[in-house]
């Protein structure tokens, strides 16, 4: 499993667009997901299903992420997910001493 | 996809709002742009966008192209970012020698997934030294399909001022035709820059037409209607490539030799010219949109 | 009951009586009689001005539960329901019914005077701004009645609208109450809105900051209807007032759906001399009408007449002889009012020979063709521009639904997706305007006609223009955008959406707590 190494952002607040932060979480604490989005009643959920992906592709499990959505299209999310979570930088998990 | 290319439309690279829209505009090709669109801090975060559009935005009927940076400024880390993910073709910045597009080429081989059609150049030329190596450019690599003029650095670069009518460019145009000509691969004239003056693009287009261009680099979506418009072939030039062939046609059935249409020799280069008419007329819509 | 567009629609609503449901765009008949206005009489020598607000409603009296009329020409620069409201307030009044053509964002302090009881019934046309937001939240425990511009013209004339006192910016005024538009610090042009409610109201108040000498000329509202004159400070923001959208979009999106629509009408064998046209004043549909009229001129066609929120670009039209005639309702720019005043060919019409469907003949029935916008639309072509897809009220159908009705073609234009939302859905949240009056909605991904225009749709494709199925149409936005979740809002009804004939179409639920 990977761990972040720090919080980090990516995307803009112009429209079609979103902006996408995350953060490390203490380790067993699980995945965090806040959504601000205009179409939340419609989208919510697919949003939340779409950066969630990302974070699991990753192998990351303990995060804290934010999505500031302003009606970005499922590819924005995407993009803009993977590159908050590049700019986080990736660690190995240090698996606890036994 | 790569056929015809009377338009070539670019698009910022971090804009997913454009992005996403840059389809419906009709162009022959979109350039989703890694280069002077995106802020140096943000190229991280454009690869990543023009990956996952690459992935899922329909583009409709343009061509998929992406504009990288050169690659000591971060082009090398474009390619690996969006290789995978099927461009037609990338327009390679500032290229100035054959050297830079072998090493396009090599890294394009690398990064090209089993199975995957060849991603194809099309070097931007844009400095007075890669007008110079243009032929050599557009031979050294069958992945060379184009060779494509920007006008506003190399203007800066031989000290002349930029001008509408674009005095200061015209040998660079006849010789960037001539290379690409010369070589048999396509060329793109440099972008009209003026978005607001539409006679001055019309003008434009219409003189990069006479010079024997076949496309223009589009930098915003209200260029390429009228691009297409001053490029397509006329009625009159359609029916009479329609005709060429037909006696052409005819005269291969009746195993005759020297064949002539109102009294002029159809000889290869007429046939040729023909048949390239006919091949742009195929992209005209049906009645097409007035104006 | 269900109205003819499918929505169910109670038998009574509280707060606005017996419904009659949405039958279809012409199926419900005219009451038999006009409502008869009140008989006036002033005497040689009355005076009408008065100094003050306050005193008019001494003079009145405006009293608890009475309906005060207003009109919208000032859109968002309006000063004059506020000062009224205010007055109200301070004098104690209650339970006012306020009956405006509009409501704007400067309105906000209507909000304040529900809380406190003053104001206790809304009736009007289009809300843009937080009065939209409060009322879809709930602030107001009757429904405010949404009309059209027509439709409001009909409930005033049917006597279904009883208006007790219409309030009346007036940019310019003389001592005996002739009002004009054309003039003074607030100019606005035509003053049709207001036309019916001097009309018919029982009492009518004219509020200026520009008094004149009698007599004013030319006259828009005459001094036979209005009673008293009341000179404030100052009724109006020009700054506000010709504020509206009034140039041509740059989004090139929006200038690629223009193109279509304007390709649109080319094909559709309407633009032939005497064409007849009406746009919004929108940048999309402002560059539309750019588009048509350069096919116009190549084709060396001139109109009848435009009409709609005119603007400096309608005028234009009509100075290089585009167009014969313009025919004004509302102004949206300091061009379109000059050209008012200045050129014959520019007629100031009221909204009941404008829209309204109950008489010998209004002019939306003369139109070849209109141009009009949507938040949503649905496959049946119904339109919704009355709510958010939040369920909020943030428009109205104004003139909407009376051009459609009215035009032999109706065009929608909009991008198929508004931020992520696709416009195009199975079911519209609110039925603004019915998809019988709509008949082809033009998108940046394609063109899709009404079913039953069968022979506009061969046309269009004749043409060469992109007529895609409209359940195609939508399968793209939702293959780009994603299937969106329908928000169900089930509270109690804040809204009624009436239609021009006064029949009920939709109602709105209150959204979120």
């Amino acid at each position: 499993m990977a761990i972040l190494t720090k919080a980090a952002q990516a995307g803009t607040l112009e429209s079609g667009d979103a902006v996408v932060t995350v953060a490390p979480a203490s380790p067993g604490s699980g995945i965090a997901i806040d959504i601000e989005s205009l179409v939340l009643l419609q989208y919510g959920e697919s949003i939340r299903q779409t950066v969630l992906a990302v974070l699991q592709q990753y192998g990351l499990s303990d995060v804290q992420l934010k999505v500031v959505d302003r009606g970005a299209l499922e590819y924005a999310l995407i993009a803009r997910t993977k590159a908050a979570v590049e700019r986080a930088g990736l660690a190995e998990e240090v698996t606890g001493h036994a | 996809m790569l056929e015809v290319l009377r338009s070539m439309l670019f698009v910022p690279g971090n804009n997913p709002a454009m992005l996403q829209n840059a389809g419906v505009f009709g162009a022959d090709a979109v350039i989703l742009d890694l280069e002077d669109a995106v802020a140096p801090r943000e190229k991280d975060a454009a690869r990543f966008l023009v990956a996952e559009a690459l992935r899922q935005v329909d583009f409709k009927t343009s061509a998929r192209v992406v504009r990288i940076n050169t690659l000591d400024t971060g082009g090398a880390e474009d390619l690996r970012r969006v290789v995978s993910c099927a461009p037609a073709a990338v327009l390679v910045p500032k290229v100035q020698s054959a050297s830079d597009i072998l090493a396009v080429a090599g890294l394009l081989e690398t990064l090209e997934q089993p199975g995957q059609a060849p991603v194809q150049i099309i070097a931007l030329i844009e400095t007075p030294r890669g007008l110079a190596e243009a032929y050599s450019i557009a031979t050294v690599h069958p992945r060379v399909i184009a060779l494509a003029f920007g006008a506003e650095d190399y203007t800066a670069a031989i000290g002349a001022k930029r001008t509408k009518e674009g005095l200061e460019i015209i040998s660079a145009r006849g010789v960037l035709i001539n290379s690409a000509a010369a070589a048999g691969v396509a060329a793109i004239d440099t972008p009209f820059t003026d978005i607001n003056d539409e006679a001055g693009l019309r003008a434009d287009v219409a003189l990069a037409r006479q010079l024997g261009y076949k496309g223009k680099l589009a930098i915003h979506p209200r260029q390429v209607d009228l691009i297409h418009e001053v490029m397509n072939p006329s009625v009159e030039e359609i029916r009479w490539a329609q005709r060429v062939l037909a006696v052409l046609r005819q005269a291969e059935q009746e195993g005759a030799g020297a064949v002539s249409l109102d009294g002029k020799m159809i000889d290869a280069p007429i046939e040729l010219r023909a048949r390239h008419v006919l091949k742009l007329a195929e992209n005209i819509p049906a009645g097409g949109a007035e104006q | 009951m269900k109205s003819a567009v499918g929505r169910e629609v109670p038998a009574t609503v509280v707060g606005y009586g017996p419904v009659t449901a949405y039958a279809g765009a012409f199926q419900t008949p005219q009451p038999e009689r006009r409502y008869a206005p009140m008989m006036k009489q002033a005497r040689p020598g009355d005076d009408k001005v008065l100094g003050s607000l306050a005193e008019a409603f001494r003079r009145i009296p405006v009293k608890d539960g009475m309906t005060l009329s207003f009109h919208h020409h000032f859109r968002n620069g309006d000063g004059v329901l506020n000062l009224v409201l205010a007055v109200a307030a301070s004098l104690g009044r209650k339970n006012l019914n306020i009956m405006i053509s509009s409501i704007f964002p400067v309105h906000a302090p209507l909000i304040d005077h529900i809380k406190s009881g003053v104001v206790s019934g809304l009736d009007t046309n289009y809300i843009s701004g937080p009065v939209g937001r409060a009322l879809s939240l709930g602030v107001l425990a009757n429904p405010v009645i949404m009309r059209t511009h027509g439709g409001r013209a009909r409930a005033i004339e049917a006597g279904q609208a009883r208006v007790d006192v219409a309030f009346i910016a007036a940019p310019a005024c003389d001592r005996y109450g002739n009002v004009t538009g054309t003039m003074g610090p607030a100019a606005c042009g035509s003053l049709g809105y207001a036309m019916p409610d001097a009309e018919y109201a029982d009492h009518v108040v004219a509020v200026t900051d520009y008094l004149i000498d009698y007599p004013l000329a030319p006259v828009s509202i005459p001094q036979t209807r209005v009673d008293y004159v009341v000179k404030v400070e100052k009724i109006g923001d020009p700054k506000g007032i010709v504020s509206g959208t009034t140039t041509i979009t740059k989004d090139p999106v929006g200038l690629k759906i223009a193109q279509s629509a304007a390709n649109v009408i080319a094909a559709s064998g309407l633009l032939k001399e005497g064409f007849s046209f009406q746009t919004g004043a929108g940048g999309a549909s402002l560059a539309a009408a750019d588009y048509m009229a350069r096919i116009m001129e190549k084709r060396g066609i001139s109109g009848s007449f435009a009409m709609g929120g005119i603007t400096g670009y309608l005028v234009n039209m009509l100075d290089r002889g585009l167009f014969k005639r313009i025919i004004d309702v509302q102004d949206f720019d300091l061009e379109a009012v000059k050209s008012l005043a200045t050129n014959p060919n520019h007629l100031e019409v009221s909204a009941g020979y404008y829209a309204n469907p109950f008489n010998a003949g209004c002019v939306v029935n003369m139109l070849d063709t209109v141009i009009l916008g949507a938040t949503e639309i649905d496959t049946d072509f119904n339109v919704n521009v009355t709510t958010g897809s939040d369920g909020i009220i943030m428009g109205g159908s104004g003139g909407h639904s009376d051009a459609a009705a009215g035009a032999k073609m109706t065009i929608i234009v909009a991008n198929l997706l508004r931020g992520r939302l696709p416009i195009l859905l199975d079911k519209v949240l609110t039925v603004t305007t019915p998809g019988e009056t709509v008949d082809v909605l033009v998108t940046e991904h394609g063109v899709a006609v009404n079913p039953r225009r069968n022979e506009l749709a061969l046309r269009l494709r004749e043409a060469g223009l992109p007529v895609r199925d409209v359940q195609e149409l939508k399968a793209l936005a939702e293959k780009m955008a994603g299937v969106p979740r329908t928000p169900v809002f089930d509270g109690r009804i804040v809204g009624v959406v009436e239609y021009r004939d006064g029949t009920l179409i939709d109602v709105v639920r209150q959204a979120g707590g």
